[in-house]
């Protein structure tokens, strides 16, 4: 009798953590792991933050050829699975090889959203989301000095950090009444947005783009209220939509993700879904979501592979997740979409801001600038379920690094 | 920088030194030792990932905010790893594993000439 096979679909952090943890559960079956990209799995957070750059950092590979090798990870370059075949329990890729499965782990990720804004197509209109077009960005931005950001949100600010910190003449465009209106508190988007306003960066709020315009190349934006931002190089970034269309083919996916339950299956018997694509219920936002964020692709591939090994297969971690711009590091412990009260303060001689955000009276999750202290404190705090008071958050003699380590040694 | 966006081919640990590359040894927690050559410049946690090594699992790829490459440098070599940043201080202090003096981030540690030979051992758990 053959091996069972476990194929993942998607080499980057979930389905790559995947297979690792496959292996740590002693999971001795094949796996098989396929990528439509060129380069070994690789780190995506860096893209935005050093690897755009002319002359770019080094890429940072997930795990080397060697690993894959030692585990017996089979990892499969440039493929594209074009179909799935739930009840042959086969995949078959765009150029028509067929391979077979026991089990299917889909961890396609999200791919940038394209609003139809005219002239999107024009030449030095980009999108961030891949290694190869982190390195075209990069060629782009030796070459520009306007550079035009449509997206307020996580990725479009750290390109901008980098934009700006190369001397281009930045301007970011956010729809919204403001920069990061759906991933962090209005403090802490404020305190950000002021740090690229004294770097020099233009943030444009409650405006957005109706047009861009060029003859070949993109020479200028045209906003809604009229303003003509001149730019030779403009970054797509208002969000990323899940890669669900196979999943959708066969009725487990749509729009907002492919559906999972908490322990990360399907309702296709054999099928799961894992990282950026996983629309699923999350324990502590308390409600069905995809989150976007490496914490999230990791312990939702370590949460699959113990399902399939027959362990603990609930998805209950908690999340994190950091921005790096300039000088700030920002880290959010927990999920603060959603919070009815803020409690924000500054801590130490440099006034180091945290933001707590509450929903009805419980702690959900800290914004924390600079402060890794206040930051894995709060995640050994809320990981353990507990909670502390407003009053507390906002007492200056509140030690929430000490409360957490009480925690721990409790435990 | 072309040549970065390659893998660190694998060298067997008997070529000491290839092209000059500074050697360094994991110590798993058991105390079974891995000796390899790590690429001047880069960090002993890319020198882990690069050759396959376990036990290092960086989640954050480096940038100081997740404390799963967590190290205990070898006494001798402690005064040459360079300062701890104040980042790095906090992070290590909720690491999974017990902080101890000597414990680093291995993504904060650049392995240079100067760290031929250094020897660090990995934590029981990074997670
Ligand atoms: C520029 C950038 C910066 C980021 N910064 C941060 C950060 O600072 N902190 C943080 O926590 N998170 C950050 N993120 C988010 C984080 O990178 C993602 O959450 C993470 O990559 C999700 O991993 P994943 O494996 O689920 O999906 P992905 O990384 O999207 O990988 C999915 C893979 O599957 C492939 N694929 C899709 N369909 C198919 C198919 N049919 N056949 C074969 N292959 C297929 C895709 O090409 C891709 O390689 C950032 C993301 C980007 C783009
Ligand atoms: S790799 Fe994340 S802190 Fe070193």
């Amino acid at each position: 009798m053959a091996a069972a096979t476990t194929l993942i679909i998607g080499a980057s952090h979930a389905g790559v953590q995947t297979a690792a943890s496959l292996r740590d559960n002693g999971y001795d079956g094949r796996i098989v792991m396929i990528s439509d990209e060129a380069h070994l799995p690789y780190h995506r957070p860096p893209l935005s933050k050093t690897l755009a750059k002319p002359g770019g950092a080094a890429l940072q590979v997930l795990r080397s050829a060697r690993f894959f090798e030692d585990r017996r990870i089979e990892f499969v370059p440039d493929t594209r699975i074009a179909t799935l075949a739930p009840n042959e329990r086969r995949v078959v890729t765009a150029d028509g090889a067929v391979i077979d499965y026991d089990a299917l782990v889909l961890a396609t990720g999200a791919r940038p959203l394209v609003p139809p804004i005219p002239g999107r197509d024009l030449d030095g209109v980009m999108t961030l989301r891949s290694l190869d077009d982190a390195l075209r960005l990069g060629e782009a931005l030796q070459g520009a000095d306007h550079v035009a950001i449509i997206g307020g949100g996580m990725i479009g600010l750290e390109f901008a950090a980098v934009a700006a910190g190369e001397g281009r003449q930045v301007t970011v465009i956010e729809a919204a009444p403001r920069i990061l209106g759906r991933a962090v508190s209005a403090e802490t988007a404020d305190q950000l947005a002021a740090e690229h306003r004294r770097r020099g960066v233009t943030i444009v709020t409650g405006d957005s783009v109706l047009a861009i315009e060029g003859q070949t190349r993109v020479s200028a934006v045209v906003t809604k209220a009229g303003l003509r931002v001149p730019a030779d190089l403009v970054l797509i970034a208002v969000g990323a939509i899940a890669n669900a269309e196979l999943a959708g083919d066969i009725g487990i996916g749509n729009r907002e993700g492919i559906q999972v339950d908490t322990g990360l299956a399907t309702a296709v018997p054999g099928i799961y879904a894992v990282g950026d694509c996983a629309h699923h219920p999350n324990t502590h936002a308390g409600a069905s979501m995809r989150i976007e964020s490496v914490q999230n692709a990791t312990d939702q591939g370590r949460t699959v592979a113990a399902a399939l090994t027959g362990g603990k297969a609930r998805y209950t971690a908690l999340p994190w997740f950091w921005s790096d711009q300039y000088e700030l590091k920002l880290q959010i412990a927990g999920i603060t979409q959603g919070h009815d009260l803020a409690v924000s303060r500054r801590d130490g001689p440099d006034g180091r801001l945290t933001v707590f955000c509450f929903r009805r009276g419980r702690l959900v999750g800290v914004e924390s600038i600079n402060n890794a202290r206040t930051h894995m404190a709060a995640r050994r705090l809320l990981g353990a379920g507990m909670t502390i008071t407003a009053a507390q958050a906002a007492d200056p003699d509140f030690d929430i690094g000490a409360a957490a380590k009480l925690i721990a040694a409790a435990e | 920088m072309a040549n970065c966006l390659r893998d660190v081919p694998s060298r067997s640990p008997a070529a000491t030194g290839v092209d000059g590359m500074p050697r360094v040894t994991y110590l798993s927690p058991s105390g079974v030792a891995h000796s390899v050559d790590v690429r001047a410049g880069d960090s002993v946690m890319q020198g882990a990932i690069a050759n396959g090594i376990d036990g290092i699992v960086a989640e954050c790829g480096g940038s100081a905010s997740c404390a799963t490459c967590h190290v205990y440098v070898d006494e001798a070599f402690l005064p040459l790893v360079g300062e701890v940043s104040p980042v790095e201080d906090e992070m290590l202090d909720f690491a999974a594993s017990e902080r101890q003096p000597n414990s680093r981030l291995g993504c904060q540690i650049a392995v240079t000439a100067g760290l031929d030979g250094l020897v660090v051992t990995l934590p029981e758990r990074q997670v």
